[in-house]
Protein backbone atom coordinates (compact mmCIF):
# COMPACT_ATOMS: atom_id res chain seq x y z
CA UNK A 1 0.00 0.00 0.00
CA UNK A 2 1.61 3.64 -0.81
CA UNK A 3 0.69 6.31 1.08
CA UNK A 4 1.46 9.20 -2.17
CA UNK A 5 -1.16 12.06 -2.56
CA UNK A 6 -3.78 10.08 -0.13
CA UNK A 7 -3.56 12.70 1.91
CA UNK A 8 -2.35 16.73 2.47
CA UNK A 9 -1.27 19.08 5.02
CA UNK A 10 -3.64 21.96 4.84
CA UNK A 11 -3.27 23.88 7.71
CA UNK A 12 0.13 24.98 9.09
CA UNK A 13 1.16 27.47 11.53
CA UNK A 14 4.17 29.16 13.09
CA UNK A 15 3.38 30.31 16.54
CA UNK A 16 5.47 34.06 15.98
CA UNK A 17 6.82 34.12 19.46
CA UNK A 18 11.01 33.61 20.04
CA UNK A 19 10.52 34.67 24.17
CA UNK A 20 7.06 34.21 26.21
CA UNK A 21 8.05 34.86 29.34
CA UNK A 22 4.11 35.41 29.83
CA UNK A 23 2.75 32.35 27.79
CA UNK A 24 2.61 28.37 29.06
CA UNK A 25 3.61 25.43 27.38
CA UNK A 26 0.11 24.59 26.75
CA UNK A 27 -1.06 28.09 25.62
CA UNK A 28 1.23 28.42 23.09
CA UNK A 29 -0.22 24.46 22.04
CA UNK A 30 -3.18 25.55 21.92
CA UNK A 31 -3.02 29.03 19.93
CA UNK A 32 -0.87 27.08 17.55
CA UNK A 33 -3.79 24.60 16.63
CA UNK A 34 -5.72 27.83 16.38
CA UNK A 35 -3.56 29.46 13.82
CA UNK A 36 -3.20 26.24 11.63
CA UNK A 37 -6.87 25.83 11.95
CA UNK A 38 -7.78 29.18 10.88
CA UNK A 39 -5.02 28.61 7.76
CA UNK A 40 -7.46 25.93 6.65
CA UNK A 41 -10.58 26.79 7.63
CA UNK A 42 -11.46 24.27 9.38
CA UNK A 43 -12.97 24.29 13.01
CA UNK A 44 -11.19 22.55 16.98
CA UNK A 45 -14.89 20.35 16.25
CA UNK A 46 -13.29 19.35 12.97
CA UNK A 47 -10.33 17.34 14.26
CA UNK A 48 -10.79 13.52 15.51
CA UNK A 49 -6.64 13.15 15.68
CA UNK A 50 -4.22 14.68 17.59
CA UNK A 51 -0.22 14.00 17.50
CA UNK A 52 2.05 15.91 20.15
CA UNK A 53 5.46 15.54 21.68
CA UNK A 54 7.29 18.20 23.97
CA UNK A 55 10.40 18.06 26.48
CA UNK A 56 8.28 19.13 29.33
CA UNK A 57 5.71 17.01 28.75
CA UNK A 58 4.99 13.82 30.73
CA UNK A 59 4.66 10.43 29.73
CA UNK A 60 0.96 10.84 29.26
CA UNK A 61 0.95 14.42 28.57
CA UNK A 62 -1.16 14.28 25.73
CA UNK A 63 -4.18 13.10 27.97
CA UNK A 64 -3.31 15.80 29.49
CA UNK A 65 -3.07 17.93 26.85
CA UNK A 66 -6.76 16.69 25.57
CA UNK A 67 -7.80 17.93 29.03
CA UNK A 68 -6.65 21.46 28.56
CA UNK A 69 -8.50 21.55 25.33
CA UNK A 70 -11.48 19.57 25.57
CA UNK A 71 -10.67 17.03 22.68
CA UNK A 72 -11.51 13.40 22.86
CA UNK A 73 -9.95 12.33 19.37
CA UNK A 74 -9.80 9.30 17.79
CA UNK A 75 -6.91 8.74 17.18
CA UNK A 76 -3.86 9.68 19.42
CA UNK A 77 0.35 9.67 18.66
CA UNK A 78 2.62 10.92 21.11
CA UNK A 79 5.59 9.29 19.83
CA UNK A 80 8.62 10.78 20.84
CA UNK A 81 11.74 10.31 18.88
CA UNK A 82 13.73 13.94 19.84
CA UNK A 83 13.23 16.75 17.54
CA UNK A 84 12.42 14.96 14.58
CA UNK A 85 8.93 13.74 16.13
CA UNK A 86 7.11 16.19 14.15
CA UNK A 87 8.28 14.88 10.86
CA UNK A 88 7.25 11.33 11.88
CA UNK A 89 3.77 12.11 12.79
CA UNK A 90 2.63 14.02 10.12
CA UNK A 91 3.42 10.52 8.03
CA UNK A 92 1.52 8.74 10.85
CA UNK A 93 -1.34 11.10 10.68
CA UNK A 94 -1.57 10.67 6.91
CA UNK A 95 -0.99 6.76 7.53
CA UNK A 96 -3.95 6.80 10.12
CA UNK A 97 -6.33 8.60 7.97
CA UNK A 98 -5.70 6.74 4.61
CA UNK A 99 -6.35 3.49 7.18
CA UNK A 100 -9.52 5.22 8.34
CA UNK A 101 -8.42 5.87 11.93
CA UNK A 102 -9.33 9.62 11.56
CA UNK A 103 -9.93 11.89 9.24
CA UNK A 104 -8.62 15.70 10.32
CA UNK A 105 -5.55 14.86 12.62
CA UNK A 106 -3.71 17.82 14.46
CA UNK A 107 0.61 17.80 14.77
CA UNK A 108 0.80 19.99 17.39
CA UNK A 109 4.62 21.33 19.62
CA UNK A 110 5.15 24.58 21.99
CA UNK A 111 7.32 24.87 24.61
CA UNK A 112 9.39 27.79 26.69
CA UNK A 113 12.65 26.53 26.19
CA UNK A 114 14.12 29.57 26.55
CA UNK A 115 12.11 31.85 29.06
CA UNK A 116 12.39 28.46 31.03
CA UNK A 117 16.37 28.19 30.76
CA UNK A 118 16.81 25.47 29.74
CA UNK A 119 20.13 24.32 28.67
CA UNK A 120 19.39 21.99 25.96
CA UNK A 121 22.61 22.06 24.51
CA UNK A 122 25.53 21.89 27.28
CA UNK A 123 22.94 20.91 30.02
CA UNK A 124 25.08 17.23 29.99
CA UNK A 125 24.40 15.84 33.39
CA UNK A 126 21.32 14.23 33.60
CA UNK A 127 21.32 10.68 34.44
CA UNK A 128 19.32 8.78 31.77
CA UNK A 129 17.63 5.47 32.92
CA UNK A 130 18.16 3.51 29.63
CA UNK A 131 20.86 1.20 29.79
CA UNK A 132 22.98 2.61 27.31
CA UNK A 133 22.61 5.77 29.13
CA UNK A 134 25.10 4.36 32.10
CA UNK A 135 27.62 4.12 29.84
CA UNK A 136 27.52 7.72 28.99
CA UNK A 137 26.86 9.95 31.46
CA UNK A 138 29.35 9.46 34.06
CA UNK A 139 31.69 10.98 31.46
CA UNK A 140 29.79 14.37 30.24
CA UNK A 141 28.26 14.02 26.81
CA UNK A 142 26.80 17.60 26.21
CA UNK A 143 24.14 17.13 23.13
CA UNK A 144 26.51 19.71 21.30
CA UNK A 145 29.86 17.53 22.21
CA UNK A 146 28.13 14.38 20.75
CA UNK A 147 27.63 16.52 17.71
CA UNK A 148 30.96 18.03 17.83
CA UNK A 149 32.13 14.19 17.94
CA UNK A 150 30.78 13.58 14.12
CA UNK A 151 32.67 16.60 13.19
CA UNK A 152 35.69 15.91 14.45
CA UNK A 153 35.83 12.23 12.47
CA UNK A 154 34.40 14.10 9.75
CA UNK A 155 37.01 16.67 9.13
CA UNK A 156 40.11 13.48 10.39
CA UNK A 157 38.41 11.52 7.59
CA UNK A 158 37.66 13.89 4.76
CA UNK A 159 39.32 17.21 5.12
CA UNK A 160 36.03 18.82 6.07
CA UNK A 161 36.98 22.15 7.12
CA UNK A 162 35.25 24.86 10.10
CA UNK A 163 34.78 27.42 6.95
CA UNK A 164 32.83 25.02 5.36
CA UNK A 165 30.58 24.59 8.29
CA UNK A 166 30.75 28.01 8.94
CA UNK A 167 29.20 28.38 5.76
CA UNK A 168 25.70 26.97 6.50
CA UNK A 169 25.99 29.15 9.48
CA UNK A 170 26.12 32.38 6.73
CA UNK A 171 23.55 30.46 4.59
CA UNK A 172 21.29 30.08 7.57
CA UNK A 173 21.50 33.58 8.66
CA UNK A 174 20.83 34.95 5.55
CA UNK A 175 17.77 33.28 5.12
CA UNK A 176 16.86 34.55 8.84
CA UNK A 177 17.77 38.05 7.97
CA UNK A 178 14.44 37.60 5.32
CA UNK A 179 11.85 36.34 7.88
CA UNK A 180 10.23 38.92 10.06
CA UNK A 181 9.69 36.52 13.17
CA UNK A 182 13.66 35.20 12.98
CA UNK A 183 15.34 35.45 16.30
CA UNK A 184 18.46 36.44 14.87
CA UNK A 185 18.44 38.49 11.95
CA UNK A 186 21.96 40.44 11.42
CA UNK A 187 23.82 38.89 8.81
CA UNK A 188 27.39 37.18 9.97
CA UNK A 189 30.19 36.02 7.93
CA UNK A 190 32.62 33.09 8.09
CA UNK A 191 34.88 35.09 9.97
CA UNK A 192 32.40 35.52 12.61
CA UNK A 193 31.48 31.87 13.23
CA UNK A 194 35.14 31.17 13.15
CA UNK A 195 35.66 33.86 15.59
CA UNK A 196 33.24 32.57 18.03
CA UNK A 197 34.41 31.00 21.14
CA UNK A 198 34.51 26.84 20.51
CA UNK A 199 32.01 25.17 22.95
CA UNK A 200 32.70 21.73 21.94
CA UNK A 201 35.82 21.40 19.43
CA UNK A 202 35.91 21.55 16.64
CA UNK A 203 32.25 24.02 17.22
CA UNK A 204 31.94 27.19 17.77
CA UNK A 205 29.41 29.02 19.19
CA UNK A 206 27.67 30.13 15.89
CA UNK A 207 27.71 26.63 14.52
CA UNK A 208 25.13 25.61 17.31
CA UNK A 209 21.16 26.72 16.98
CA UNK A 210 19.98 28.95 19.12
CA UNK A 211 17.43 28.56 22.07
CA UNK A 212 13.99 30.34 21.41
CA UNK A 213 10.24 29.68 22.80
CA UNK A 214 8.22 28.79 20.23
CA UNK A 215 5.65 26.30 18.68
CA UNK A 216 3.63 25.69 16.12
CA UNK A 217 0.62 23.26 14.27
CA UNK A 218 -0.35 21.22 11.21
CA UNK A 219 -3.65 20.12 10.44
CA UNK A 220 -3.66 17.16 7.85
CA UNK A 221 -6.64 15.41 6.18
CA UNK A 222 -7.21 13.18 3.28
CA UNK A 223 -6.39 14.31 -0.38
CA UNK A 224 -10.08 14.34 -0.85
CA UNK A 225 -11.03 16.78 1.73
CA UNK A 226 -7.72 18.80 1.17
CA UNK A 227 -9.42 19.88 -2.29
CA UNK A 228 -12.42 21.90 -0.39
CA UNK A 229 -10.64 24.17 2.07
CA UNK A 230 -8.66 27.51 1.87
CA UNK A 231 -5.11 26.85 1.03
CA UNK A 232 -3.02 24.87 -1.95
CA UNK A 233 -2.58 20.91 -0.09
CA UNK A 234 0.66 19.90 0.32
CA UNK A 235 0.59 16.16 -0.86
CA UNK A 236 2.40 13.50 1.37
CA UNK A 237 4.15 11.08 -1.35
CA UNK A 238 6.38 9.95 1.10
CA UNK A 239 7.91 9.24 4.38
CA UNK A 240 10.62 7.12 6.42
CA UNK A 241 11.88 6.95 9.90
CA UNK A 242 14.43 5.08 12.08
CA UNK A 243 17.18 5.22 14.58
CA UNK A 244 21.21 4.81 14.83
CA UNK A 245 22.47 4.08 17.78
CA UNK A 246 26.10 2.82 19.34
CA UNK A 247 25.23 -0.76 17.59
CA UNK A 248 26.67 -2.59 20.34
CA UNK A 249 30.27 -0.71 20.37
CA UNK A 250 30.21 -1.44 16.56
CA UNK A 251 28.60 1.70 14.73
CA UNK A 252 30.00 3.66 11.68
CA UNK A 253 29.16 6.91 13.46
CA UNK A 254 29.47 8.92 10.15
CA UNK A 255 26.28 6.91 8.67
CA UNK A 256 23.43 8.22 10.28
CA UNK A 257 19.77 7.57 10.57
CA UNK A 258 19.03 9.79 7.31
CA UNK A 259 20.79 7.14 5.67
CA UNK A 260 17.55 4.94 5.83
CA UNK A 261 14.58 7.08 6.53
CA UNK A 262 15.67 9.12 3.29
CA UNK A 263 16.08 5.65 0.96
CA UNK A 264 12.29 4.92 2.47
CA UNK A 265 11.01 8.21 1.57
CA UNK A 266 12.16 8.37 -1.92
CA UNK A 267 11.52 4.82 -2.48
CA UNK A 268 7.52 5.34 -1.25
CA UNK A 269 7.69 8.45 -2.74
CA UNK A 270 8.62 7.61 -6.53
CA UNK A 271 10.48 11.06 -7.28
CA UNK A 272 14.46 11.38 -7.47
CA UNK A 273 16.84 13.36 -5.65
CA UNK A 274 16.81 15.71 -8.59
CA UNK A 275 13.16 16.06 -8.42
CA UNK A 276 13.57 17.73 -4.87
CA UNK A 277 13.35 21.77 -4.99
CA UNK A 278 14.31 22.87 -1.94
CA UNK A 279 14.79 21.01 1.53
CA UNK A 280 14.30 21.63 5.24
CA UNK A 281 16.83 20.09 7.13
CA UNK A 282 17.34 19.80 10.68
CA UNK A 283 19.90 22.41 11.93
CA UNK A 284 21.43 21.81 15.23
CA UNK A 285 24.46 22.16 14.53
CA UNK A 286 26.14 23.06 11.43
CA UNK A 287 27.56 19.34 11.42
CA UNK A 288 24.02 18.40 11.38
CA UNK A 289 23.63 19.82 7.68
CA UNK A 290 26.35 18.28 6.61
CA UNK A 291 26.24 15.21 7.68
CA UNK A 292 22.51 14.61 6.88
CA UNK A 293 22.57 15.88 2.97
CA UNK A 294 25.68 13.34 2.68
CA UNK A 295 23.51 10.47 4.05
CA UNK A 296 20.46 11.03 2.05
CA UNK A 297 22.24 11.05 -0.91
CA UNK A 298 22.35 15.08 -2.26
CA UNK A 299 25.89 14.15 -2.82
CA UNK A 300 27.89 11.39 -2.04
CA UNK A 301 30.07 10.52 1.71
CA UNK A 302 32.94 13.33 2.08
CA UNK A 303 31.83 15.36 -0.09
CA UNK A 304 29.81 17.24 1.88
CA UNK A 305 32.01 19.79 2.93
CA UNK A 306 32.35 20.86 -1.36
CA UNK A 307 28.69 20.60 -1.32
CA UNK A 308 27.56 23.10 1.52
CA UNK A 309 30.37 25.92 -0.07
CA UNK A 310 29.80 28.23 -2.69
CA UNK A 311 26.32 29.64 -2.04
CA UNK A 312 24.55 26.23 -3.11
CA UNK A 313 22.27 26.21 0.00
CA UNK A 314 21.09 29.47 -0.41
CA UNK A 315 17.18 30.38 -0.86
CA UNK A 316 18.80 31.43 -4.65
CA UNK A 317 21.39 28.51 -5.27
CA UNK A 318 21.00 25.56 -6.78
CA UNK A 319 20.05 23.23 -3.69
CA UNK A 320 17.90 25.33 -1.90
CA UNK A 321 17.54 24.35 2.71
CA UNK A 322 16.29 25.97 5.60
CA UNK A 323 15.05 29.32 3.94
CA UNK A 324 13.24 30.49 7.16
CA UNK A 325 16.77 30.83 8.62
CA UNK A 326 16.20 27.78 11.09
CA UNK A 327 17.24 26.56 13.89
CA UNK A 328 21.12 27.87 13.42
CA UNK A 329 19.26 31.77 13.36
CA UNK A 330 14.79 31.78 13.53
CA UNK A 331 13.89 29.41 16.39
CA UNK A 332 14.96 26.20 18.16
CA UNK A 333 12.88 25.90 20.96
CA UNK A 334 14.13 22.33 22.00
CA UNK A 335 12.44 20.40 19.39
CA UNK A 336 12.23 21.93 15.84
CA UNK A 337 10.97 19.11 13.35
CA UNK A 338 7.60 20.61 13.18
CA UNK A 339 9.10 24.05 11.70
CA UNK A 340 10.73 21.60 9.29
CA UNK A 341 6.93 20.95 7.88
CA UNK A 342 5.74 24.07 8.46
CA UNK A 343 8.58 26.40 6.23
CA UNK A 344 8.18 22.95 3.76
CA UNK A 345 4.61 23.99 3.24
CA UNK A 346 4.82 27.21 2.64
CA UNK A 347 7.28 27.14 0.36
CA UNK A 348 5.05 24.84 -1.96
CA UNK A 349 2.38 27.27 -1.48
CA UNK A 350 4.65 30.65 -2.50
CA UNK A 351 3.64 32.24 0.78
CA UNK A 352 7.60 33.23 1.79
CA UNK A 353 8.23 36.59 -0.07
CA UNK A 354 11.67 37.97 -0.33
CA UNK A 355 12.95 34.22 0.78
CA UNK A 356 10.38 32.08 -1.98
CA UNK A 357 11.96 29.69 -3.88
CA UNK A 358 11.55 29.83 -7.28
CA UNK A 359 8.98 27.35 -9.39
CA UNK A 360 9.02 25.04 -5.61
CA UNK A 361 6.56 22.05 -6.39
CA UNK A 362 8.81 18.98 -4.29
CA UNK A 363 10.08 19.53 -0.72
CA UNK A 364 11.88 17.46 1.26
CA UNK A 365 12.06 17.42 5.36
CA UNK A 366 14.26 16.09 7.56
CA UNK A 367 14.30 15.93 11.12
CA UNK A 368 16.82 14.49 13.45
CA UNK A 369 15.83 13.63 16.95
CA UNK A 370 18.61 13.07 20.00
CA UNK A 371 22.29 13.07 19.51
CA UNK A 372 24.23 12.24 15.72
CA UNK A 373 27.35 10.79 18.31
CA UNK A 374 25.43 9.05 20.37
CA UNK A 375 22.06 8.39 19.67
CA UNK A 376 19.42 9.64 17.32
CA UNK A 377 16.09 9.25 14.95
CA UNK A 378 15.38 10.22 11.44
CA UNK A 379 12.74 11.18 10.14
CA UNK A 380 12.05 12.52 6.26
CA UNK A 381 8.82 13.52 4.87
CA UNK A 382 8.77 14.59 0.52
CA UNK A 383 5.65 16.29 0.22
CA UNK A 384 4.67 18.62 -2.82
CA UNK A 385 1.83 20.97 -4.51
CA UNK A 386 1.10 19.07 -7.54
CA UNK B 1 43.54 18.44 40.41
CA UNK B 2 43.62 16.07 43.13
CA UNK B 3 39.73 14.63 43.40
CA UNK B 4 38.18 14.43 46.65
CA UNK B 5 37.00 11.01 45.85
CA UNK B 6 34.19 10.76 49.01
CA UNK B 7 30.26 10.15 48.16
CA UNK B 8 29.12 13.13 48.32
CA UNK B 9 31.79 15.34 46.96
CA UNK B 10 31.57 13.44 43.72
CA UNK B 11 28.76 15.30 41.90
CA UNK B 12 28.95 13.95 38.41
CA UNK B 13 26.20 11.72 37.06
CA UNK B 14 26.67 7.82 38.72
CA UNK B 15 25.67 4.45 36.78
CA UNK B 16 22.56 2.79 38.03
CA UNK B 17 23.74 -0.73 38.83
CA UNK B 18 21.24 -3.29 38.41
CA UNK B 19 21.12 -7.45 37.98
CA UNK B 20 22.48 -6.88 34.33
CA UNK B 21 24.91 -4.80 34.33
CA UNK B 22 26.43 -5.23 37.91
CA UNK B 23 29.42 -8.09 37.26
CA UNK B 24 30.25 -5.33 34.71
CA UNK B 25 30.83 -2.80 37.22
CA UNK B 26 32.15 -5.34 39.78
CA UNK B 27 35.15 -5.92 37.61
CA UNK B 28 36.18 -2.48 36.91
CA UNK B 29 36.13 -1.88 40.61
CA UNK B 30 38.62 -4.89 40.17
CA UNK B 31 40.62 -2.40 37.47
CA UNK B 32 39.39 -5.03 35.06
CA UNK B 33 37.22 -4.27 31.46
CA UNK B 34 35.22 -6.79 29.78
CA UNK B 35 33.19 -7.44 26.62
CA UNK B 36 30.62 -10.00 26.02
CA UNK B 37 30.63 -12.62 23.66
CA UNK B 38 27.97 -14.55 22.38
CA UNK B 39 28.45 -18.43 22.39
CA UNK B 40 26.43 -19.24 20.21
CA UNK B 41 27.26 -16.89 17.17
CA UNK B 42 30.10 -15.59 18.59
CA UNK B 43 29.21 -11.57 18.12
CA UNK B 44 31.20 -8.93 20.45
CA UNK B 45 29.07 -6.79 21.94
CA UNK B 46 29.31 -3.66 24.36
CA UNK B 47 28.09 -2.04 26.76
CA UNK B 48 26.84 -5.71 28.47
CA UNK B 49 23.24 -7.21 28.04
CA UNK B 50 21.73 -10.17 28.86
CA UNK B 51 21.35 -11.45 25.24
CA UNK B 52 23.27 -11.32 22.34
CA UNK B 53 21.36 -8.71 19.80
CA UNK B 54 22.51 -10.61 16.61
CA UNK B 55 21.10 -14.36 17.41
CA UNK B 56 19.20 -13.22 21.19
CA UNK B 57 21.00 -15.92 23.00
CA UNK B 58 21.53 -15.68 26.49
CA UNK B 59 24.72 -17.59 26.71
CA UNK B 60 27.17 -15.15 27.32
CA UNK B 61 31.08 -15.24 27.63
CA UNK B 62 32.99 -12.30 29.00
CA UNK B 63 35.88 -11.53 27.44
CA UNK B 64 38.79 -9.57 29.51
CA UNK B 65 40.37 -6.55 27.08
CA UNK B 66 43.80 -6.23 27.05
CA UNK B 67 43.25 -2.30 27.94
CA UNK B 68 44.22 -0.72 24.70
CA UNK B 69 42.82 0.80 21.65
CA UNK B 70 42.75 4.01 19.44
CA UNK B 71 40.69 7.03 19.94
CA UNK B 72 38.10 6.97 17.11
CA UNK B 73 36.61 10.54 18.06
CA UNK B 74 36.37 12.83 20.26
CA UNK B 75 36.26 16.38 21.52
CA UNK B 76 37.45 18.78 23.85
CA UNK B 77 34.37 20.24 25.96
CA UNK B 78 34.46 23.70 27.55
CA UNK B 79 31.27 24.35 28.42
CA UNK B 80 28.71 22.04 30.15
CA UNK B 81 26.40 23.76 32.50
CA UNK B 82 25.70 20.67 34.71
CA UNK B 83 27.32 20.50 38.03
CA UNK B 84 30.57 18.44 38.48
CA UNK B 85 31.14 19.03 34.68
CA UNK B 86 31.07 22.59 35.07
CA UNK B 87 33.95 22.87 37.90
CA UNK B 88 36.19 20.54 35.24
CA UNK B 89 36.52 22.03 32.64
CA UNK B 90 38.32 21.18 29.61
CA UNK B 91 37.73 17.76 29.69
CA UNK B 92 38.10 15.30 26.61
CA UNK B 93 34.86 13.10 25.96
CA UNK B 94 35.71 10.37 23.09
CA UNK B 95 35.11 6.74 21.58
CA UNK B 96 37.59 4.77 22.11
CA UNK B 97 37.85 1.56 20.03
CA UNK B 98 39.42 -0.74 22.25
CA UNK B 99 41.60 -3.32 20.18
CA UNK B 100 38.46 -6.39 20.74
CA UNK B 101 37.43 -4.13 18.08
CA UNK B 102 34.06 -2.09 20.03
CA UNK B 103 33.51 1.46 20.79
CA UNK B 104 33.06 2.93 24.18
CA UNK B 105 32.30 6.42 25.16
CA UNK B 106 35.02 7.44 27.69
CA UNK B 107 36.75 10.70 28.77
CA UNK B 108 40.58 11.09 28.06
CA UNK B 109 42.83 11.52 30.89
CA UNK B 110 46.38 12.62 31.92
CA UNK B 111 46.98 14.51 28.28
CA UNK B 112 46.73 17.82 27.31
CA UNK B 113 43.34 18.58 25.40
CA UNK B 114 44.71 20.32 22.66
CA UNK B 115 47.26 17.40 22.26
CA UNK B 116 44.49 14.82 21.90
CA UNK B 117 44.40 13.53 18.07
CA UNK B 118 41.95 10.76 16.38
CA UNK B 119 43.95 7.43 16.02
CA UNK B 120 45.95 8.21 18.93
CA UNK B 121 46.62 4.66 20.41
CA UNK B 122 45.60 5.06 24.25
CA UNK B 123 45.43 2.94 27.22
CA UNK B 124 42.64 2.46 30.37
CA UNK B 125 42.90 3.73 33.67
CA UNK B 126 40.61 2.71 36.08
CA UNK B 127 39.04 6.05 37.96
CA UNK B 128 37.39 5.05 41.51
CA UNK B 129 35.17 7.89 41.62
CA UNK B 130 33.39 6.62 44.49
CA UNK B 131 33.23 3.42 46.87
CA UNK B 132 31.02 1.63 44.43
CA UNK B 133 31.87 3.11 41.16
CA UNK B 134 34.96 3.10 39.21
CA UNK B 135 35.03 4.43 35.31
CA UNK B 136 37.40 3.69 33.08
CA UNK B 137 38.55 5.98 31.60
CA UNK B 138 41.79 6.29 28.77
CA UNK B 139 45.04 8.09 28.92
CA UNK B 140 48.03 8.05 25.69
CA UNK B 141 49.72 4.67 25.81
CA UNK B 142 52.93 4.72 27.55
Amino acid sequence: MSLSRKCAVVGAYEHPTRFAPDKTMYQIMAESIRGALDDCGLTIKDVDGLLTAGMGMGAMAIVGFCDYLNLTPNFLDSTNIGGSSFVAHTAHAAAAIAAGLCEVAVVVYGSTAASSRFAIGTGGGGGGGDPCDQYEFPFGPTTVGAYAMIAQRHMHDYGTTSEQLAEIAVTMRLHASMNPVAKYRDPITVEDVLASRVISSPLHLLDCCIISDGGGALVITSAERARDLKKMPAYILGAGETVRHAARGQRDFLEIAAAQSGRLAFERSGVAHKDIDMAMIYDSFTITVLATLENLGFCKRGEGGAFVSGGRLRFDGDFPINTDGGGLSSNHPGMRGMFLVIEAVKQLRGECGPRQVKDCKIALAHGTGGALGTRHSGATIIITNQ
Amino acid sequence: MPQDKTPKSYRKPLPHLDEENRPWWEATQRHELYVQKCRECGDLRFHPRALCTNCMSSSTEWIRCKGTGKIYTFTVTNQNQAGGFRDSLPYVMAWVEVDEGLKMLTNIVDCPPEQVKIGMPVEAVFDDVTPEVTLVKFRPAR
